[in-house]
């Protein structure tokens, strides 16, 4: 079951929009292939972003995954938690596993991603 | 495993205590010894290195030992690592204190054994590859990756063609390939195979061009089989103006069979801890040394082993050559490892070495014919195999939800060290089996039986798969918790041990 | 069939099982026309033939000269132990340790060595080893770049020419530059790092410095400015690396005192036998926030499904094999029974022996330099050292031959290591080790004092037997 209010990438990110504020994580799905999450390397404060641009990287204990951009805009914020436990990107991808905060700089970009019907069949036939 | 049973140690530091190292290993200093030293430049405190008796720390090493699983112990079928029996006159070899003993800094005239040693030794292997010349210097196969894509990228410079940055590499290579090429200043293009598991040629056909420097293949591949298409590959290769480098992982497969340089290759690296079976040492030292075409001799790394007209040798001076590409390494390379290498080609000759691989693929072939006969595991791609096979648990999985991971924690139960698995990346669930020629028709046999009685279980008693292994010295491990918050370093706050059966 | 199993029979079993007549129709799929041609070898040689032919060889290397020669590889007294468990086919014989279940051993013996290097170093990362103290010091300087991100380094020249040189090579890949620091040319600070000029070239504001590296002790055995090359890099926003030599850190400051960064260096006087060359140990040691830079190996220690303490490779996702061409390295092997050597050589010394090792050896070392001086050779430059330092000998190439034919390893010729440098040419580069004997160094003085003209110094019956036993050879 994936959340009906985010929209999605084709890598597996997802993106909820408030007022111009985008957050941005991984869904369910890229956590359960990568395994057990150790490590997310997230850019700074300031950063500018580049829809479907690497802005990250996530490290599990056996893999590793580039971060890409649902959308463009600012770097608000990254989720300092993670560095501490980077696990509840696993256990809460949607909520407490948020990774950054963006300011979106167009937001006619979300019409390029998938809805959750659309994310659903790409998971479906992986 | 061993006859007491294994024993988990605590560390060398738990067992230190003061004044517990006699000291008696060489005569003690004046007491003055350091005075003429300033202050600024002294410790102030000692490091707090443990303090033990040899007969302790020869326990703590002894047992210790006995928790691992080495060629000596038993089977060890790791894929694309030919885990061989590692002869013993060799260990003798490289211990002869002529050998063992020498000083890298020593004049040539005191060092001809070695040097004349080492030039025969690049001699052997440029013959057994038909390449023109070697160089010995690289310390391990992917510094070796790294010496020849450096090689090939000083060939197109003094050629002037600074336009080719990229280097194609098929998505079922070894990682080291694509590091490789990124160290070199290169950008990998990745080339999907083909379904039968070879090059895909079209691909590489369209992605060849003037930018291309060189393709990186391991030949046979990773997959175990031998590019039927090489020749188009290459002659593909050296049309688009690029070099073709072989990554001799390999070898075993195709001694006194197929000779890369001969065949078209420009350059390649040998593994001489894989081929020619000097120890793997726990993951290390090995040696990589590398083979050229005659056009790439002027840029091997410096100083080359020269032999003079009187028949002395000697190294290459510093500015002899100037277009070489340089040191990759400190002095002339693994001389204690290369000396192991050379006695092996020597025990050999031509006619063992080729018996060498054609008994391994003949064991590989005969392996995987009983898996196929067996049924549990897919074999994915059409026989005959070269030196090793892949075998797939996808199936497995999706009837009894036991992972390739499983099977192989489970083996350990059986007495074997597990395969090579989850590699290469193109092949789901993967097991990549290598016998190699140093194992009994028997050993094969119980293997074989070993896999089926796992398949068995999977189907019955899952459980008892998924949480192997049960009889090695430790279970799972919290790989997780490592990675997070990593504990590289022993202070005195380490968690305690819980030592099984005691230890001292 | 040399060391393989199988007899006829065993092959026909097996190519009946396959339904084949000959195992010539496994290699079918080599395209014709790269088949090879039979190799051209040498035929194998029996166990007893391989053995008389490597004794031959090995006996046309002359190990029995009173050997001086130091230059980042040191004999020193080798306890049977380390050897002893190095032969244990457990360890020697094992793979990496990606089973870590069956690979404890492997594991906790590296982990140790780990530990041990950190507390010899002062820095908490170390990884499980590099190539050699070549290559761990290029690898250093790569680390710099990345994590300041900046894309040149400064290395001075005091640090060994063979480090530079590999760390030229990996930086040719790496589209990265570097500048040497000179060292100063007279007085008193003679032979060490250039201070005023490291300052200018760190103030070049062109030329942002990721890197600042320095030895200790140098090239030239002189005790370096540690702590002042390390503040001047770290004010112009640079890191510190410190290439050390791992014997002298029993009792010499360590890298974490002087605030390096990074700590690389030549591990091969832990234990392992000089071998002429390799293989070797590249020690590479860093402090935490560096941890996701420092390529190769690391092994942590965890637990396992039951509880009980384990160790198993950690922090796995930066190596090669999954980062592939994003990796910091493509570093596989390591070194991993040299460092066990290493480990196993510390344990053996335990912190009296390993500080006793360095204090004989500086000990012989002022011997070696009041006698030498006495000879006629006095020392090139006049700050401290520890166990090695450079002579001045008129005609040093020629003279160091003559030596040779005396039985003696008069040292490196700075002419050799440094050839580039003309204010070195008549220096011969030596040390001492607790394995040098007083007769050694009396021989080579007698010797030196004979081949300058110097007059003749007293004679002992112990250097008058060996130059008897030298005319004899």
């Amino acid at each position: 079951m994936i959340p009906s209010d985010l929209r999605y990438t084709k890598e597996h990110e997802w993106v909820r929009v408030e007022g111009d504020v985008a957050t941005v994580g991984i869904t369910q799905h890229a956590a359960d292939q990568l395994g057990d999450i150790v490590f997310v390397e997230l850019p700074e404060p300031g950063k500018r972003l580049e829809q479907f641009a690497t802005f990250g990287v996530v490290e599990s204990v056996k893999a590793v995954s580039d971060l890409f951009a649902p959308v463009a805009g600012e770097v608000l914020e990254g989720n300092a938690g993670l560095a501490t436990t980077p696990e509840v990107v696993n256990s809460d991808p949607y909520g407490a596993g948020w990774m950054l905060r963006v300011r979106l700089s167009d937001p006619a970009q979300l019409g390029q991603l998938l809805d959750p019907a659309a994310y659903e069949a790409l998971t479906a036939e992986g | 495993m061993s006859v007491t049973g294994p024993k988990l140690q605590p560390t060398i530091f738990e067992l230190s205590g003061p004044g517990r190292a006699a000291g008696h290993r060489i005569p003690e200093p004046p007491a003055d010894a350091l005075d003429r030293l300033p202050a600024y430049a002294l410790r102030t405190s000692p490091p707090a290195l443990p303090e033990v008796d040899e007969a302790s720390l020869v326990r703590h090493y002894v047992n210790l030992s006995q928790l691992n699983w080495g060629v000596d112990t038993g089977f060890y079928p790791l894929g694309s690592c030919t885990m061989k029996y590692n002869p013993k006159v060799n260990e003798w070899a490289a211990r002869l204190p002529g050998f063992a003993g020498l000083h890298p800094f020593a004049p040539d005239e005191t060092a001809q054994g070695t040097l004349e040693l080492l030039w025969e030794l690049e001699r052997d292997l440029a013959e057994i590859s038909g390449m023109d010349a070697v160089t010995l210097q690289p310390a391990a196969g992917a510094q070796g990756e790294l010496t020849g894509i450096l090689v090939v990228r000083a060939y197109h410079r003094a050629r002037g063609d600074l336009e080719r940055t990229e280097v194609l590499i098929p998505d079922s290579a070894h990682g080291t390939n694509p590091a490789t090429a990124s160290m070199a200043g290169f950008r990998t293009v990745n080339i999907t195979s083909a379904p039968d598991g070879g090059v895909d040629l079209e691909a590489f056909r369209t992605a060849l061009g003037p930018r291309t420097a060189a393709i990186m293949i391991t030949n046979p591949s990773t997959l175990g089989l031998f590019e039927r298409h090489i020749v188009e590959l290459l002659e593909m290769v050296h049309a688009a103006g690029a070099l073709a480098y072989m990554d001799g992982a390999n070898l075993n497969a195709i001694l006194g069979r197929f000779r890369p340089g001969e065949a078209g290759f420009d350059v390649m690296h040998f593994n001489v801890h894989k081929t020619f079976g000097t120890p793997h040492g726990g993951g290390g030292p090995g040696a990589g040394p590398v083979g050229v075409r005659a056009p790439l001799i002027p840029f091997l790394p410096a100083p080359r082993v020269l032999r003079e007209p009187d028949g002395t040798f000697r190294l290459e001076r510093p500015g002899e050559r100037p277009s070489s590409i340089g040191r990759m390494r400190g002095h002339v390379g693994n001389v204690g490892i290369l000396v192991r290498a050379w006695a092996y080609i020597r025990a050999h000759g031509a006619d063992g070495l080729r018996e060498v691989s054609d008994d391994a693929v003949l064991a590989a072939n005969y392996l995987r014919g009983r898996l196929v006969a067996d049924g549990a595991f897919e074999v994915p791609f059409a026989g005959p195999c070269a030196h090793e096979f892949i075998a797939s648990g996808a199936g497995l999985k999706r009837a009894t939800g036991v992972r390739t991971l499983d099977v192989a924690k489970r083996l350990i139960d059986k007495g074997y060290h597990p395969p090579t698995i989850y590699f290469p990346h193109t092949v789901d669930e993967a097991m990549l089996i290598e016998p190699t020629e140093t194992e009994r028709l028997e050993t094969l046999d119980a293997f074989a039986d070993a896999l089926l009685e796992i398949a068995e279980e999977a189907h019955e008693t899952p459980e008892l798969v998924t949480s192997a292994p049960h009889s090695a010295p430790v279970r799972r491990l919290d790989e997780a918790t490592a990675a997070r918050q990593p504990n590289l370093r022993w202070r005195a706050a380490s968690p305690a041990p819980e030592t099984r059966g005691g230890s001292h | 069939m040399v060391y393989g199993p199988h007899t006829p029979d065993d092959r026909s079993r097996m190519l009946a099982a396959l339904g084949i007549a000959s195992v010539d129709e496994l290699f079918e799929v080599i395209p014709p026309a790269v088949r090879a041609r039979p190799m051209r070898l040498p035929p194998g040689l029996t166990e007893l033939d391989l053995m008389a032919r490597l004794r031959t060889l090995a006996g046309h290397n002359r190990v029995d000269l009173a050997s001086f020669l130091g230059a980042g590889v040191y004999r020193h007294h080798l306890p049977p132990v380390i050897d002893q468990i190095l032969l244990r086919g457990e360890y020697y014989t094992a793979y990496t340790p990606y089973q870590p279940e069956i690979s404890q051993g492997t594991l906790q013996t590296i982990y140790e060595y780990q530990s041990l290097l950190a507390e010899l170093t002062g820095l908490d990362i170390v990884s499980a080893s590099h190539y050699d103290g070549a290559t761990a010091t290029a690898e250093a300087a790569l680390m710099t770049c990345r994590a300041t991100r900046r894309e040149r380094v400064l290395v001075s020249r005091g640090v060994h020419p063979q480090s530079r040189q590999t760390l030229g090579t990996y930086f040719v890949g790496a589209n990265l530059t570097f500048d040497e620091v000179p060292l100063v040319a007279d007085g008193p600070a003679a032979g060490t790092t250039d201070l005023a000029a490291l300052g200018r070239l760190l103030a070049d504001p062109e030329r942002p410095i990721g890197g600042v590296i320095a030895a200790q002790p140098n090239l030239l055995g002189l005790l370096e400015p540690m702590g002042e090359i390390g503040r001047l890099a770290h004010a112009a926003g640079a890191l510190f690396v410190a290439a050390v030599e791992p014997v002298s850190l029993a009792v010499l400051a360590p890298p974490s005192a002087y605030e390096a960064d990074i700590a690389a260096g030549e591990g091969q006087p832990l234990g392992i036998p000089p071998q002429y060359g390799g293989p070797y140990l590249g020690i590479l040691a860093c402090r935490d926030s560096l941890i996701r830079q420092i390529p190769g190996r690391l092994i942590g220690m965890t637990s396992d499904a039951d509880g009980r303490r384990a160790y198993v490779m950690t922090m796995r996702a930066r190596e090669q094999d999954i980062r592939r061409e994003k990796a910091a390295s493509n570093i596989c092997t390591n070194q991993a029974l040299c460092a066990l050597a290493a480990a196993v050589y510390v344990a053996a010394l335990g912190p009296g022996g390993l500080r006793d090792v360095a204090a004989t050896g500086a000990a012989r070392a002022t011997e070696l330099e009041a006698t030498l001086a006495d000879a006629g050779a006095p020392r090139m430059h006049p700050g401290p050292y520890l166990n090695e330092f450079a002579i001045r000998v008129p005609d040093a190439i020629a003279v160091h031959r003559r030596l040779l034919h005396r039985g003696i390893l008069a040292g490196v010729p700075l002419a050799e290591l440094e050839p580039g440098d003309p204010s070195l040419a008549d220096g011969l580069l030596v040390c001492a080790t607790e394995s040098t004997t007083a007769e050694e160094i009396e021989l080579f003085a007698w010797a030196l004092r004979d081949e300058l003209g110097s007059m003749p110094g007293v004679v002992t019956p112990g250097v008058a037997a060996a130059v008897v036993g030298e005319g004899r050879r």
